[in-house]
């Protein structure tokens, strides 16, 4: 039974990685998960210099999701590779780095950074936060824009280059194809929904910041809606998440056009459930008479 | 020893009409927890309520352990009908616990409210050398007193509505103990220590107050929670040295720490 797949040059020995955001940076989870069994482990979001984060309240549950705000809070690319990244190498597993910047250019010089640094294995940028010199307007949702900042990236780095794409937009495929068209490697998706929520009774909002990014087995039927969305559109890699919480989810996020797969919030529930998740894929594959995992990827049928 | 294990249900049985003891037994070896410490507690329901619950470690026992709820939101409401006899998953024990204090240091121990929860099994282990000061809205929810009064070397009660002890805050029956010490406890204490746990209003008039009097001490505090392992960020308090996470780098902070 063969569970590897190819994200770009990337070889993942099954297709079960973590959400950045949602997994620390490994060490948090190790206790529960050995982390040589996982795909790839996707760290918490890094920009160039440490971010204090949001005030609390940061997180609130909804029906079946939570949203957070907790403000790309972080240590910073230099504190990473010298605190966190020594626990990580132990592993064989490719170590995915997250990050961010409030410009163009200091997406560039991460990129360039992480890219400097052995036993990075891919680098996942975050477009879903603010362009400070457009006015805060979020990158990954104006095509130009996203198109500007994934193509200065594509120069800054020779690692595999996964895009994560914002869902809050109309046409994810055309962000995809933008993204696919600027040189990323491959697209993750989705990130957190833009969500709210009020307390009738102090009438005042939930989250300190107001609003905050919806995950949870609530968004997955948006979330595979727009990876099926994103697969016809691209020839890329596609990793797919949101809401995935047990085998089954990520299945059909996988028959929906994904070469991969990521838990996030589900972690928080039950710390093992990477693990679970690849279990149950093998379980699925054997009772199916599935050879090889990449015959599940967008094999739906219509 | 795993912390992410099942557990299954001794005893889920009302103290008072808003709270409950709920009693687990590990399926397979655990860590003992330690006073201050907390679990993640799964309340059933596949996806809805998704996360896990943080509670304080209120004692050990021959089972396991036990859980002092306030049934108050949708989730402690779910887990006042959890029956005996049911399993369910169990993340913990998890953060740090009270330290312990220094030799010839009188412990102090302030709980407001559901507090109380988390300084019991400190009062147990300190057993009859602290003072304890324990508040609440009204007699009613005034809980395991006749326990404390056998852990402590004095117990002072206050309710906000005066039905049992004195009306007032809890902090104000501190400050006035430690404005007018009794000659016996002068005599014995080579200074104090304080424990407190309860609202943030009351967590705040405490740490004034010993930073007031020059004295250390330990407050434990809450926030929505989510992982409860440190890796999601959710829960952090502003600290001096900036935001600090409750499940990890607390729920037991130094007084002098937290910026209120």
């Amino acid at each position: 039974m063969n569970l590897s797949v190819n994200i770009g040059k990337l070889k993942l020995k099954n297709p079960v990685m973590t959400a950045s955001g949602t997994f620390g940076y490994g060490e948090e989870y190790s206790e529960f998960v050995d982390l040589n069994r996982l795909g790839a482990v996707v760290v918490k979001g890094l920009s160039l210099t440490p971010r204090e984060g949001n005030p609390p309240p940061r997180i609130i549950e909804t029906p079946a999701g939570m949203l957070n705000a907790i403000g790309l809070q972080n240590i910073g690319i230099e504190v990473f590779i010298k605190d966190k990244l020594p626990f990580l190498r132990q592993f064989h597993t490719p170590v995915i780095a997250n990050f961010f910047g409030d410009t163009v250019e200091e997406y560039s010089e991460a990129a360039k950074r992480l890219s400097d640094i052995e036993d990075i294995h891919g680098l996942e940028m975050n477009i879903s936060c603010p362009n400070k010199h457009a006015g805060w307007i979020i990158f990954g949702t104006d095509p130009k824009v996203t198109f500007e900042v994934v193509s200065a990236v594509r120069r800054a780095t020779h690692l595999p280059l996964i895009v994560k794409l914002s869902p809050n937009v109309t046409d994810i495929a055309l962000m995809a194809k933008v993204a696919e068209d600027a040189g990323a490697d491959a697209v993750s998706m989705i990130n957190t929904i833009t969500g709210m929520s009020i307390d009738i009774k102090t009438r005042r909002p939930r989250l300190a910041n107001m609003t905050g990014g919806l995950s949870g087995p609530t968004i997955k039927p948006i979330a595979v809606r727009m990876v099926y969305e994103a697969y016809r559109a691209v020839k890329i890699p596609i990793i797919g998440m949101g809401g995935i919480m047990k085998a089954e989810d990520a299945i059909e996020f996988m028959l929906a056009g994904a070469t991969a797969v990521a838990a996030g919030t589900a972690n928080f529930v039950n710390p093992t459930v990477t693990i679970d998740i690849i279990h149950g894929i093998e379980s699925f594959m054997k009772e199916n008479s599935i050879v090889d995992v990449k015959e599940l990827i967008g094999a739906l049928r219509c | 020893m795993s912390r992410y294990f099942r557990a299954e249900i001794k005893e889920n049985r009302p103290v008072d009409k808003s709270y409950n003891i709920l009693g687990l037994k590990p399926l397979k070896p655990s860590r003992e927890p330690e006073p201050g410490q907390f679990y993640m507690i799964g309340i059933g329901g596949e996806y809805d309520p998704l996360l896990k619950r943080p509670f304080s470690v209120f004692r050990k026992n021959s089972d396991g352990f036990q859980i002092l709820y306030r049934i108050k939101g949708r989730g402690t409401l779910l887990m006042r009908d959890m029956k005996e006899g049911v399993v369910i998953d169990v993340l913990g024990p998890l953060g740090n616990s009270y330290p312990l204090p220094d030799k010839g240091q009188i412990p102090l121990i302030v709980a407001g409210g559901i507090g109380i929860a988390s300084v019991f099994s400190l009062a147990e282990k300190l057993s009859g050398e602290s003072y304890m000061f324990y508040g609440a809205r009204n007699r009613d929810e005034l809980l395991m007193l006749n326990e404390l009064k056998g852990l402590a070397e004095e117990l002072f009660i206050s309710t906000d509505d005066g039905s049992s002890g004195r009306k007032g805050t809890i902090a104000d029956v501190l400050n006035d103990f430690l404005t007018h010490p009794s000659p016996v406890t002068q005599a014995k204490a080579c200074g104090y220590s304080i424990y407190a746990c309860g609202p943030k209003p009351m967590l705040e008039a405490v740490s004034r107050i010993a930073i007031d009097k020059g004295l250390n001490g330990y407050v434990s505090l809450e926030e929505n929670m989510a992982c409860g392992v440190g890796a999601c960020l959710g829960c952090v308090v502003k600290t001096r040295e900036g935001y600090k996470r409750v499940c990890k780098e607390g729920p037991v902070f130094p007084i002098e720490e937290i910026v209120w």
